[in-house]
């Protein structure tokens, strides 16, 4: 079974190994989805539950969050170009927008770092209310993720150092790719429906 | 901090708990040691990545938990048949009725289904193993020290007491103060990351593994159930992540989800809870119909009814599992509209049900019966659950839920479903397959006497609550001093006890068929009635399952290989098979985390810390790990196949 292997397509897809991996971390995706949903879900129904804390409108601030954005969506597009250098055969490529994705997420935690101590000055904790329990509980896994990718992406940089391109190592960078991109969809719908949302209304 | 503060005391009981603990442990470390055991259990049971070993230690643990959650069970019935005794105080009640609830369903029922997935559905698909060996045993491992950090709060810390559903806000940090409600978050958010990596393992497994030639519509209908059931696992388990985690923020850290302060919402709790919980009960049942549909098929020797019905029958009824929520606490006040909906979606459900029982009846109609056990415990499914359908409709009507709420006809109710269902189900599955797993069968005439006594203690014990709902006794209640009340109770009662002897039996049947029956020759144990691929292999089944993977292209593909003269063994096509290395990472990794969940229990946070690091180690360790198992050598494959087949 897995000695079988094909000799055309991307490497990641030779294997059946290779192949049942990114499935499962296909499904997998959809149970993040229900996650998040449900996350989102509970942000919606505690909106506007603020007590005595200040209400969104009053901290929300456009210019910060449109930095976030920018930075997390340009990360997504630089992931999508280190698997394209993967596809070509470059460790060298793969390895330099994977670390120029790294450090976007990196500016990205620092940013949303930054609001939340700005936002607890402000009076505006985890233990205020109902409101910003949801907030943060949902920015906050979302940026826990962006953390957890950037440590994992770290581990395979040093492994294709290590290795170079295998089956196996571009497997990993496939499926981290996709879990990148995912984060970055989850981000958008944060953006509008939390952010924006909360500036205007 | 004083060893005091955090053991339970003043109970008799639970002292009597704790030194039977002590004492079995220390016989159990004994026996190990004398018999010199434990080189051999941690090679080939702690660190195993076998799904067969994995699906016997599931399913071990399940009987376990069958007996925990069942002597809740027999106190609980001696408290209501005598309530004047004083056996039990009112905060000992709640905590057992909250820890049976807990334990039946998510370290019982589950595991026990899961136990029988793991063993047969590689087998039945012509698989070598799961798609992810290494996450099979994390699964295990992850449920079973959730499953034992739940176990030990009621000698550490104080068990539970809000209920299984743990419905805020009582649940809460205001009213419920202290470790109790720690350990039910901490133990089903342990368990619950097993449950859902098993849901992606074994949907992968089955979509990418089969025999060749085997089409989905192709796969026996216990694969069926399982794959239909992991749907739901992958889709469901997540919301029950995010609830135990929000609840988890309020309880340690402060937020106020639930609370009744911060303008937080208790009722979404109840929300959160069974919009996982109802798409739960599918998980438990539906496995055991494909189970009930496997044995009905081969005790009848007849190809089942209506295959593609019943296939869509799951899905159907899978989909629907996540519409109705709403009817778990329609007293909640929804309004007339919402009620009116989710009421609707309810007995909606009752219709694909239907047709399973109509398709079952029909696989029987005009067959030639065999009244194995197996098909002993299939054939008193039928009626039973019937009776629990019936009255799940009649909950399921919302103005009529009014009365029949939180009254036991909805405990008679969800008993006859899952009694009759799940734990007919687990039983009958683990006798028609047991010699699959062990190379012998339990003893019949044993099986039988289980089968009546728990039978009829079954109906005995539930059939008069649906009365004493209806008189309107409330579940929950410690003291039933009502004069009219108390002679239903007490049949109630001599039923429980009759259902415990039942179980006690089956057990014994396990140690005497292990001494006493007749070994296994063939695989085909059943009066060489075996339809599908499972019972195509040798008994014991070889570690790699199968020697050469036939092709299939029908339902009944070993019925087929019988008359054509096949095996699993064409010596002509031997290949060298490739196996996962057994490891001990899973075990280890999962341990730290549930050290991790200790901590936070008792909310010491340096040792959660210290686990939570450790558990990032092991994921490192992993990500390094390019171990990619070993090659089984032909030869090796011929030596043990022809032992096997005694050629």
């Amino acid at each position: 079974m897995a000695a079988e292997e094909l000799k055309t397509g991307p490497l990641e897809y030779r294997t059946q190994e290779g192949q049942m991996g990114i499935m499962g971390f296909w499904i997998f995706l959809g149970a993040e989805v229900v996650l998040f949903a449900t996350l989102f879900a509970t942000y919606a129904v505690l909106y506007g539950r603020t007590a005595d804390a200040p209400v969104p409108g009053e901290l929300f601030e456009p210019g910060i969050v449109l930095i976030m954005t920018f930075l997390l969506l340009t990360s997504s597009f630089t992931c999508g170009l280190a698997i394209h250098e993967m596809r070509r055969g470059s460790v060298k490529g793969l390895t330099i927008w994977m670390s120029i994705t790294l450090a976007l997420g990196l500016g990205f935690l620092g940013f949303e770092i930054y609001e939340f101590v700005h936002y607890a000055h402000l009076g505006a904790t985890m233990q205020s209310s109902a409101f910003w329990s949801a907030f943060f509980t949902l920015a906050g896994t979302h940026g826990l993720h962006v953390t957890l990718g950037i440590g994992w992406a770290i581990l395979l940089l040093i492994q294709i150092r290590k290795r170079g391109l295998t089956n196996v190592t571009s497997r990993k960078f496939f499926i981290i790719s996709l879990y990148w991109h995912f984060l970055d969809v989850i981000w958008i719908f944060i953006f509008t429906s939390v952010y924006l949302i909360g500036m205007v209304l | 901090m004083h060893i005091t503060d955090i053991l339970v005391t003043g109970e008799p009981i639970i002292y009597g708990a704790m030194v039977s603990m002590v004492l079995v442990g220390i016989a159990l470390l004994f026996l190990l040691t004398y018999f010199k055991k434990w080189g051999w259990l941690w090679r080939e049971w702690l660190t195993t990545v076998d799904h067969k070993k994995i699906g016997v230690m599931y399913i071990l643990s399940a009987l376990l938990m069958l007996f925990r959650g069942g002597v809740d069970a027999m106190m609980m019935r001696v408290q209501l048949a005598f309530p004047d005794l004083g056996f039990l105080n009112s905060q000992h009640y709640n905590e057992i009725f909250t820890t049976h609830g807990t334990i039946m369903i998510i370290f019982m029922a589950m595991p026990f289904l899961i136990g029988l997935m793991n063993i047969i559905v590689p087998l039945q698909i012509g698989a070598r193993d799961f798609a992810f060996p290494y996450l099979n045993a994390l699964s295990f491992w992850s449920f079973f020290f959730g499953m034992a950090l739940f176990n030990i709060s009621f000698v550490i810390g104080g068990a539970p007491d809000a209920g299984w559903t743990s419905y805020t806000p009582l649940s809460g940090a205001a009213m419920s103060p202290g470790p109790g409600q720690n350990f039910y978050l901490m133990g089903l958010q342990l368990s619950g990351i097993g449950t859902l990596a098993t849901g992606i393992n074994l949907m992968v497994t089955i979509l990418k593994m089969r025999a060749p030639g085997m089409k989905l519509f192709h796969m026996p209908i216990f694969t069926w159930s399982t794959l239909v059931t992991s749907f739901i696992i992958v889709f469901a388990f997540p919301i029950l992540t995010v609830a135990l985690a929000l609840l988890t923020l309020d309880r340690i850290f402060g937020s106020q989800f639930f609370t009744l302060t911060g303008e937080g919402m208790p009722m979404m709790w109840a929300n959160l809870f069974w919009m996982w919980g109802h798409p739960e009960v599918y998980i438990v049942i539906l496995p055991a119909f494909g189970i009930f549909s496997e044995v009905i098929a081969t005790f009848a020797k007849k190809r089942l009814f209506g295959y593609n019905v019943m296939v869509w029958s799951m899905i159907v009824i899978a989909l629907l599992s996540f519409l109705v929520w709403v009817h778990h606490f329609f007293t909640m006040g929804a309004g007339a509209f919402v009620n009116s909906i989710f009421s609707i979606s309810t007995m909606l459900i009752a219709v694909p049900t239907g047709v399973k029982i109509f398709n079952w009846l029909a696989t029987l109609y005009k067959s030639k019966i065999e009244f194995t056990v197996p098909m002993m415990w299939s054939l008193a499914f039928i009626p039973s659950f019937i009776l629990g359908g019936v009255t799940g409709v009649m909950l399921g009507m919302a103005a009529a839920d009014y009365q029949f709420h939180n009254s036991y006809f909805l405990i008679a109710h969800f008993h006859y479903v899952l009694i009759a269902g799940t734990v007919f189900a687990c039983f009958a599955g683990l006798t028609f397959w047991y010699p699959k797993m062990f190379g012998h069968k339990m003893n019949e005439r044993i099986g039988k006497w289980a089968f009546w006594l728990f039978f009829f203690g079954f109906h005995v014990c539930f059939f008069p609550q649906y009365f004493l709902g209806l008189d309107g006794m409330p579940r929950r209640l410690f003291i039933t001093n009502v004069a009219e009340w108390l002679p239903l109770n007490v049949i109630s009662t001599v039923g429980a006890f009759g259902m415990g002897l039942g179980f006690m039996v089956f057990v014994y049947n396990v140690y005497y068929s292990f001494r006493y029956s007749e070994r296994e020759t063939t695989g085909d144990s059943w009066n060489g009635n075996g339809r599908t691929l499972e019972w195509a292999t040798t008994t014991p089944v070889p570690y790699y399952n199968f020697a050469t993977v036939p092709y299939v292209d029908e339902i009944d593909p070993y019925l087929r290989m019988k008359e054509e003269g096949k095996t699993t063994y064409e010596e002509s096509e031997l290949k060298p098979i490739h196996m996962p290395s057994y490891t001990a990472q899973p075990i280890l990794f999962m341990a730290l985390l549930g050290l991790a969940s200790f901590g936070l229990v008792f909310e010491w946070m340096y040792v959660a810390i210290f686990g939570l690091i450790g558990g990032v180690i092991m994921m490192i360790v992993r990500s390094f790990d390019y171990d990619d198992g070993y090659y089984v050598p032909v030869d090796e494959i011929k030596r043990t196949e022809k032992k096997a087949r005694g050629l």
